[in-house]
């Protein structure tokens, strides 16, 4: 089983981006679990949202207290005590910054080695290409080239079934931002 | 309505929704209140989308919408209605004339904590406040059991004249995504025909009857006695019921049970040191944390009322331990869960305690259930 937590603020659209890699997953023939932290909906506030995926049914819902991967969409939540809570040496950490591994590292007092951390400017991605700092989409691209739990093909059909109320337009803009998000990994600038 | 008999990954609210549309009820009502939101969100857009034929009627509040269903119900409509928590309790008094006038209301309860303090998240307090309303009252584990008994609920209803409750943990199943397979509506009407009650039995002017009526003293008591006598009954109905369904709508399940009569289900070992009962969503974190434990077993209880007494005798008999997790409480005795299996195991012998888990949607971990079952050779009750 592979367990990912996600770390953002309310209105980044964290519920959102744990249900499209599950989704994604799902499409993939995988068993898929999406809960949110629940809580009372609050701009800005700390939320947390977890991802369960297996071959098999699954059953327990606590939540995820040991991630095999942590994702951040906002950097500024990196020194909040309970987002590194319960990682180990095979965690891996997904962040939304324009900083080196090395330097996020650092910044952690080497909680995390460099080689755990993946880092991507989603922001800028996401301003150029989705024209809003809305980065919840943008920071799965590089989650799927980092882990490749799911391929990109799952993960943009996941965002075309997902927002497929919200229009093409949008759906065309979120499949180029992911495909920019997860491309700027395997090719750094 | 969008549906196969393929798996989909779908929030818990959305399956249930996708289901009663499915099963096409004729009058719909009630008020929105979270955790319930999402289910009548979604009923209430099906109908307003033209997918759904249903009447849908937004009541004023709770104690009305509940009201209405009866009203249908007593015209021999098939009905629904959803809600949670403070919803449930302005409901009461419709809920004890429905059972008392043999209506079959089906009722999902998206179960939440009832304030003060406020509190929007999950526990079982609603449920039980509806305990001795005398209601059939089911628990669901995941969606699929929700699914499942949303279809079966109407078979029991509609069969016995009693009207049922569909209990799922208010955001842990309602608002959480994940695999699931919705019956669609011909699988449905092969164990589900449509409603059309007995001349006679309902309001009708071809035929006019009385619900309701004045019972003195001497014939109050024995009407209750026979309400008792029919819902204790119709436990062999659910068993039935059940099997009978999950025939139909065979789903992948990622532990077999040694034991599942669709009252309780037992998972463990033979001869459990052990035994854990609980109901709801946290059996199913519970199995996870008995993955590593030979001697500690699971007993979940899917129908609290009918209380499956002489099952849980069965299982709890011979045990050292008995760990009854809940959560609820009945402040200042045992919790109502306790109260019920102590009453049905005179002969147990060994150490029972009461965990009261939960609580306002008080996250239950694996590890809590671990320290639950090293502290189980001390007796009483305690808090997590």
């Amino acid at each position: 089983m592979i367990q990912i937590r996600i770390h953002g603020r309310g209105g980044q659209g964290v519920v959102t981006a744990a249900e499209l890699i599950a989704l994604a997953a799902f499409n993939d023939g995988l068993y898929a679990q999406a809960f949110p932290a629940f809580g009372v909906e609050r701009s800005g506030a700390p939320i947390q949202a977890f991802v369960r995926l297996d071959k098999r049914p699954i059953i327990t819902r606590e939540q995820i207290y040991q991630p095999d991967i942590l994702i951040i969409q906002d950097e500024s939540l990196l020194l909040d005590q309970s987002v590194l809570a319960g990682i180990n040496a095979n965690t891996k950490l997904i962040v939304n910054s324009s900083q080196t591994p090395t330097e996020i590292s650092r910044l952690l007092k080497k909680r995390l080695s460099a080689n755990q951390i993946i880092t991507n400017p989603a922001t800028g991605i996401a301003l150029e290409l989705l024209g809003k700092n809305l980065v919840n989409t943008v920071i799965l691209g590089a989650f799927t080239q980092a882990t490749a739990v799911i391929t990109i093909k799952s993960l943009q059909s996941a965002i075309t079934a997902k927002f497929k109320d919200k229009g093409q337009e949008i759906i065309h803009k979120n499949h180029a931002a992911v495909l920019a998000a997860y491309r700027y990994v395997r090719q750094p600038s | 309505m969008a549906s196969n008999k393929h798996n989909q990954f779908l929030e818990g609210s959305r399956a249930i929704s996708l289901t009663v549309a499915n099963i096409q009820p004729d009058v719909i009502s009630a008020y929105p209140i979270t955790p319930q939101t999402h289910i009548v969100e979604d009923l209430a857009k099906f109908q307003a989308d033209g997918q759904a034929s249903y009447e849908y009627l937004r009541a004023e509040s709770e104690f009305a919408a509940a009201s209405i269903v009866l009203g249908a119900s007593a015209a021999g409509g098939r009905v629904y209605s959803a809600t949670s928590s403070q919803g449930l309790l302005l409901m009461m008094e419709v809920l004890y004339n429905a059972a008392g006038l043999r209506l079959p209301l089906v009722m999902t309860i998206a179960n939440r904590a009832v304030g003060a303090p406020i509190n929007i998240w999950n526990d079982h307090s609603d449920a039980m406040a509806m305990r001795d309303a005398g209601w059939i009252m089911l628990f669901a584990e995941n969606h699929q059991e929700a699914v499942d008994w949303h279809v079966i609920a109407y078979k029991l209803a509609e069969s016995l004249n009693i009207p049922v409750a569909i209990n799922v943990d208010g955001f842990i199943i309602t608002h959480s995504h994940e695999n699931v397979i919705i019956p669609d509506k011909k699988t449905i009407k092969k164990y589900l025909p449509a409603y059309q009650p007995k001349l006679g039995t309902y309001l009708n002017s071809q035929q006019a009857i009385t619900l309701g009526g004045f019972f003195t003293p001497e014939h109050y008591w024995q009407e209750k006695r026979q309400a008792d006598a029919d819902l204790k009954k119709s436990v062999n109905t659910i068993t039935k019921a059940y099997r009978h369904w999950k025939k139909l709508l065979p789903s992948p399940i990622a532990l077999k049970p040694r034991f599942d009569n669709g009252l309780v289900e037992y998972c463990g070992p033979s001869q459990p040191k052990t035994l854990i009962i609980a109901m709801g969503s946290m059996s199913g974190t519970i199995k996870e944390a008995l993955r590593d434990q030979n001697q500690v077993g699971l007993l979940k209880i899917r129908s609290f009322r009918p209380f499956p007494g002489r099952d849980i005798a069965r299982f709890a008999q011979h045990c050292q331990q008995l760990v009854i997790m809940e959560k609820a409480t009945s402040s200042g005795a045992y919790g109502p869960l306790y109260s019920d299996v102590m009453a049905h195991v005179p002969q147990f012998k060994g150490v029972s305690s009461n965990h009261i888990v939960g609580l306002g949607g008080h996250d239950i971990s694996v590890k809590i259930i671990h320290n639950i079952i090293k502290s189980s050779r001390q007796a009483g009750l305690r808090f997590w």
